[in-house]
């Protein structure tokens, strides 16, 4: 409900024209960004992750423009990570500064998270939502387009279809494709969500007053789903990490650019990082942020579950006004 | 037993969508297998006429390009389904046989791990979410989260490397020691767990912190439901509130995740296979990539997918028995 329809209330009358448009702007940027970054800043969680993640954003955006783009002969062969400050991570056998590699191998990765992130959850909040509201029969057949999806299983689809197609090397069109079956689990999910939800008393009230499915589904329905949301959006960018990364180490993706499951492949392949301990760091510095760009988007799903947690935000609410109420809804 | 019917009708038909979408690839695609084998059979030069380049794509591929499409389909599909995946053109041996020795050990490793990190999560995330707040409880989230933020090929490669190369504890390839004959026998299945044991380890450690803090969540979540509150009025004994209310209901969720874990971690295994030269399903689909060896990498996509079709299948099957509430929805009207 926004500030103003609450103020139409019957009892406490106020009319629209004493708050001044400022005001009412001002209260609008307070619900809807000034409070949830409150609850979001006030998690330990939230702010490692968005430290994390903006260090990437960072990496991807100002990072290659300050560091040198990676070639061979950068440097020595073979420096190891951590021993001189030119090279903070470390040189491969032909001299390429690892950690160049590192920060240039950012910038497809967080287009191939977003493309693969953003393509899943428009799916599946679609299908799931549309599914479990309407119901019948394009229930059904949504649905079992939703299990085919679900059960053939995506990397070795991914796979084979790269091994088929001809796919350059778009980091978009990765993402979208490591996606391609992603949305069938959370549109299953979020239609058992939809399936609790539709059969609620202001839901069943929005029906018999005729207010459009469209509206019900956006208004009342999908405001309710945003946890599972928010929190798959972040399972999938993990997701497409965790696969391009792994198919580039494969070596079934083609590549232009430098990527970690690349380095990676280089590492074991070119070097036997493996076997031989002069070459480990080659392999660990990509694992490493492998490790710590998917930290960050966990981190980050963990806290905006409670931005969407309502017991979390009326306790927010009430030490907002100096209550220092501490307790757990557990304990009681 | 009309869900059983509905069901059972279900996985049929995905297999069917799935071999009909290796159909597709193989034959549909610009620049797909089939013309991709017959440019490389024109560039070899070989003097040979249009029919006997055909006939080889036939023997290679299942699909008789000279006949029209829905021939081809129907063919391709009977070949299928009476277990006539072609020849690899690389190992010259029947599909079948090149994967059929696979399949054990891909659901060997892929079972045990799935067992392990769901029976060691749902543990863990219980205990946590009992002790909330306590030291256990944070270190035990941060180790989860840590852990659910690896990808198990990460964990993999850093086994292989410390647990395999330097110090040599265990092997680094294989399935069994070489020289043992396959068998019932102790000396066999000790070699094959030996081996299997890092692949294993990989896939569960990555596994089970997203498990437990699944369990951790639902179970905070349910400890706080009213009837619960109930329960206890009741004078219900704890232990029979701590399972038949608290586990129960917060399992209950995790049945879909578990479900949709049977697919995805064979992706993983794929990846984990590669990384420990684990000659399971996985192994052969991506050499047959890098070979372009289509009948070899359509055979094992389809075995993958059936394998998880049939994981799935036992699994809805007996969630009705789980949930009651799972049944209601079938008789629902539409509004």
């Amino acid at each position: 409900m926004s500030p103003t329809e609450a103020n139409r209330s019957d009892f406490e009358t106020v009319s629209d024209s004493q708050i001044s448009r400022s005001e009412r702007y001002r209260q609008l940027v307070d619900e809807l960004l000034l409070a949830p970054a409150r609850i979001v800043w006030n998690d330990w969680r939230a702010r490692i992750a968005i430290t994390i993640i903006s260090v990437f954003v960072f990496m991807g955006t100002v990072g290659i423009r300050l560091v040198k783009e990676p070639r061979t002969n950068q440097g020595d062969r073979l420096v190891g990570a951590f021993q001189t400050l030119e090279h903070p991570l470390g040189t491969t056998p032909l001299g390429v500064d690892i950690m160049s590699q590192i920060i240039y191998a950012t910038v497809p990765m967080l287009k191939m998270i977003t493309a693969g992130a953003v393509f899943s959850v428009v799916v599946a909040t679609t299908v799931g939502t549309i599914s479990g509201y309407k119901g019948g029969t394009i229930d059904r057949a949504l649905m079992a387009l939703t299990d085919v999806m679900l059960t053939i299983p995506g990397l070795p689809l991914v796979i084979v279809l790269a091994g088929v197609m001809d796919i350059s090397g778009n980091p978009y069109l990765i993402g979208v494709l490591l996606s391609i079956n992603a949305w069938a689990g959370l549109a299953r999910a979020l239609r058992s969500q939809v399936l609790t939800l539709r059969d609620a008393d202001y839901v069943e009230a929005a029906r018999l007053m005729g207010i459009p499915t469209s509206k019900i589904l956006t208004v009342d329905i999908i405001p309710n789903l945003m946890p599972y949301i928010t929190m798959n959006f972040v399972k999938q960018a993990r997701a497409v990490i965790f696969g391009s990364v792994g198919l580039y180490y494969l070596g079934i993706l083609p590549y232009s650019t430098v990527n970690w499951g690349v380095m990676m492949n280089n590492a074991v392949k070119q070097a036997g990082a493996t076997s031989s301990p002069a070459a480990f760091h080659w392999l660990a510095m990509p694992m490493l942020a492998i490790i710590l760009l998917s930290m960050g988007l966990t981190l980050f799903a963990q806290s905006a579950d409670r931005l969407f947690n309502p017991r979390v935000r009326a306790r927010h609410a009430k030490s907002i006004s100096g209550d220092n109420d501490t307790t757990s809804e557990v304990k009681s | 037993m009309n869900y059983v019917i509905k069901r059972t009708g279900q996985a049929i038909f995905t297999i069917f969508a799935t071999i009909s979408v290796s159909f597709g690839l193989i034959r549909l695609l610009p620049g797909g297998p089939t013309d991709y084998l017959r440019a490389q059979m024109l560039q070899r030069g070989e003097d040979m006429t249009a029919q006997q380049i055909n006939r080889r794509i036939e023997a290679q591929t299942n699909i008789a390009v000279d006949e029209p499409l829905h021939i081809q389909y129907i063919d391709y599909m009977t070949s299928i389904l009476t277990g006539d995946f072609g020849t690899s053109h690389w190992q010259n041996e029947p599909v079948t046989e090149v994967l059929g020795s696979a399949v054990p050990w891909t659901i060997f490793i892929m079972s045990v791990s799935l067992f392990l990190a769901f029976a060691i999560g749902i543990s863990l995330g219980a205990f946590m979410a009992y002790r909330e707040g306590s030291r256990f409880d944070v270190a035990s989230t941060g180790v989860a989260l840590v852990l659910n933020s690896t990808p198990g090929y990460v964990v993999g490669l850093l086994a292989l490397v410390f647990l395999g190369y330097r110090t040599g504890i265990f092997p680094t390839g294989g399935h069994h020691a070489s020289g043992l004959e396959p068998g019932l026998n102790a000396k066999f299945l000790l070699s094959a767990a030996y081996h299997g044991a890092l692949p294993i380890l990989s896939m569960t450690v990555v596994a089970f912190g997203g498990w437990a803090l699944d369990m951790r969540g639902n179970s905070i979540r349910v400890l706080g439901a009213d009837y619960l509150h109930v329960a206890r009025l009741r004078g219900l004994p704890e232990r029979r509130i701590a399972l038949r209310y608290v586990a129960r209901n917060a399992i209950l969720p995790m049945y879909t995740g578990l479900m949709i874990a049977i697919g995805t971690m064979f992706g993983g295994a794929i990846i984990i296979e590669e990384i420990f030269a684990y000659p399971g399903v996985g192994f052969y689909l991506i050499s047959s990539i890098h070979q372009r060896d289509y009948p070899v990498m359509m055979g094992a996509f389809i075995l993958i997918t059936v394998a998880v079709v049939i994981g799935i299948y036992i699994a809805d099957m007996t969630y009705g028995k789980l949930d009651p509430r799972a049944k209601r929805g079938e008789s629902r009207e539409s509004y």
